[in-house]
């Protein structure tokens, strides 16, 4: 059975796919979570549910308005957050809310929720295309390529804003392409585990691999290895068991979290 | 000698007060420069227009002859301590990684190698930053500012919340960097014991200039000292 399973060329994109959004949200989702902004991968994806309601009404590909709509409004929350001094958390349950509306209002326009609504909202890795298999690796690599040559601005303004700044980085600057990234790698994501679930892919994997890592890319390497690891068996298992792939990745990436919690409470791990 | 550094007419206000009043100084190449002054003295305000992370002030301030609103360069000729750098207690990466933020490019291992070695944490370089005390990551972050090669080191308020022990250490190691290395360095303190000890010039604070010139002058002058001593306690008084 499962040597059929691999036989499939669909099998073939969704595993592709799936491990390339695999590692690209567990890296860009690292700085998310060390910036305390594990729930901005959440709202940008509840913004961009506005962007595919309005590319289903126009009758443009979704995921091209999704990712208009997302990396606009995240760029524009942020400058909005730093100009009028409100919270991170605020910020993002205003991102959140505000994706869902607009995305509701549009939805009742256009005469209801459909199945294509369905799809977005809770991935449909099984029914990826040629053509959305190569945007995900195309998106994956430059994406990664980025934060390579970046990386040492990236890391220095996530440990600490002020003293990055002494040194002479734009940390402004840098903040927006981390939002700019998030965004992408948000839409990119959506068709694996669907908007609902993408703040998954972002934080769990980095939650667990914070506690086995010593420094920062060993810490990126383990998180990005949990990542693959459940969405490859997250994949496999819910084709053979038929159930959705989008909540058993994200309960395999739980599972994994709670047995690292386990370990380190049975004294395994150090404690930091 | 060369001015290194050049302040003139510096105010800073802020809605309800002054936070520095017309402080102008000059430090020159070699100084070691105490800044002394109460919790609220405008020492941290100073140090923050000094370092582009406050451009809201009056008056000018010169590196190296060169007014810092035009031009950012002097920044590289930096390093910087800051009082209590704040980070995540988890934040994944080691003390190898912290010291590598400072470098423009990953380059010469064995000059960060010696650094570690000077500082007394070339043992630690593989453990993370959260899990060490406050005064190695202190020397931590000296290692990360000395990497680049600075000309200037500005600390403020650097041994808060450390061990004696530790402080000790630190002492000795900025005393080492001034002598031998000839790095400028303008530190800010409570300590004036501390002062006296180490630096070669001394500015007291107390969001005007009450003195500024060598420390012998300063701590020689007993009612200098106990005039500055009383406007400090008047001033911590003040704020509790």
């Amino acid at each position: 059975m499962s040597l059929e399973i691999l036989s499939y060329s669909f099998m073939h994109r969704a595993l592709i796919s799936g491990i390339a959004i695999a590692i690209l949200c567990s890296v860009v989702g690292l700085f998310l979570v060390l910036r305390r902004y594990s729930l901005f991968g959440d709202a940008i994806a509840h913004s961009s549910f506005g962007g595919i309601a309005l590319g289903l009404l126009a009758g443009v590909y979704p995921l091209w308005t999704a990712y208009g709509v997302s990396i606009i409004s995240a760029l524009i929350i942020t400058k909005i957050k730093d100009r009028y001094n409100i919270s991170g958390d605020a910020s993002i349950a205003v991102l959140l809310s505000s994706g869902i509306a607009v995305g509701l209002v549009i939805i009742s326009l256009s005469g209801g929720f459909s199945i294509d609504i369905f799809s977005f909202l809770f991935g449909s890795i099984l029914l990826v295309s040629v053509n959305d298999t190569v945007l995900i690796l195309a998106l994956t690599g430059a994406i990664l390529i980025v934060i390579l040559l970046m990386y040492r601005q990236l890391l220095y303004s996530t440990f600490n804003e002020e003293q990055a700044k002494v040194s002479g980085i734009p940390v402004e600057k840098i903040n927006y392409l981390i939002i700019f990234m998030a965004g992408i790698t948000v839409v990119t994501s959506i068709q694996l585990v669907g908007v609902l679930l993408i703040s998954a892919l972002f934080v769990i994997p980095n939650v667990t691999a914070i506690m086995y890592g010593r420094g920062f890319k060993q810490t990126a390497i383990i998180s990005m290895s949990l990542s693959i690891s459940s969405v490859v068996i997250g994949i496999i298992i819910s084709y053979i068991f038929d159930i959705t792939p989008a909540g058993t990745i994200v309960l395999i990436s739980i599972g994994l979290l709670a047995g690292t919690m386990g370990i380190k409470s049975a004294g395994l791990l150090s404690k930091n | 000698m060369l001015n290194i550094v050049e302040i003139s007419n510096l105010i800073v206000k802020y809605p309800d007060v002054k936070a520095l009043d017309d402080v102008s100084f000059v430090v020159k190449e070699g100084d070691f420069l105490g800044i002394i002054g109460p919790n609220g003295a405008g020492k941290s305000t100073l140090f923050d227009c000094m370092l582009n992370l406050n451009t809201k002030y009056d008056g000018i301030i010169k590196f190296f002859d060169k007014d810092i609103r035009k031009s950012k360069d002097y920044l590289k000729e930096i390093g910087y301590v800051p009082q209590k750098p704040i980070f995540e207690k988890n934040f994944p990466v080691t003390v190898n990684d912290v010291v590598r933020m400072g470098l423009k490019d990953e380059s010469n291992e064995e000059k960060i190698d010696d650094i570690l070695q000077q500082l007394w944490i070339h043992e630690l370089s593989e453990r993370r930053i959260g899990e060490l005390s406050g005064g190695q990551q202190q020397r931590v972050f000296i290692a990360k500012a000395l990497v680049t090669n600075p000309k200037i080191l500005i600390l403020d308020e650097p041994v808060t919340g450390i061990d004696q022990q530790s402080i000790d250490l630190f002492y000795s190691i900025l005393r080492e960097l001034n002598s031998k290395q000839k790095i400028t360095i303008i530190w800010s303190s409570h300590d004036l014991d501390a002062v006296n000890q180490l630096a070669n010039h001394v500015a007291c604070l107390n969001r005007t200039l009450f003195f500024h010139g060598e420390s012998e002058k300063f701590f020689s002058d007993d009612k200098l000292v106990k005039q500055y001593s009383e406007a400090s306690m008047q001033e911590h008084m003040h704020h509790h």
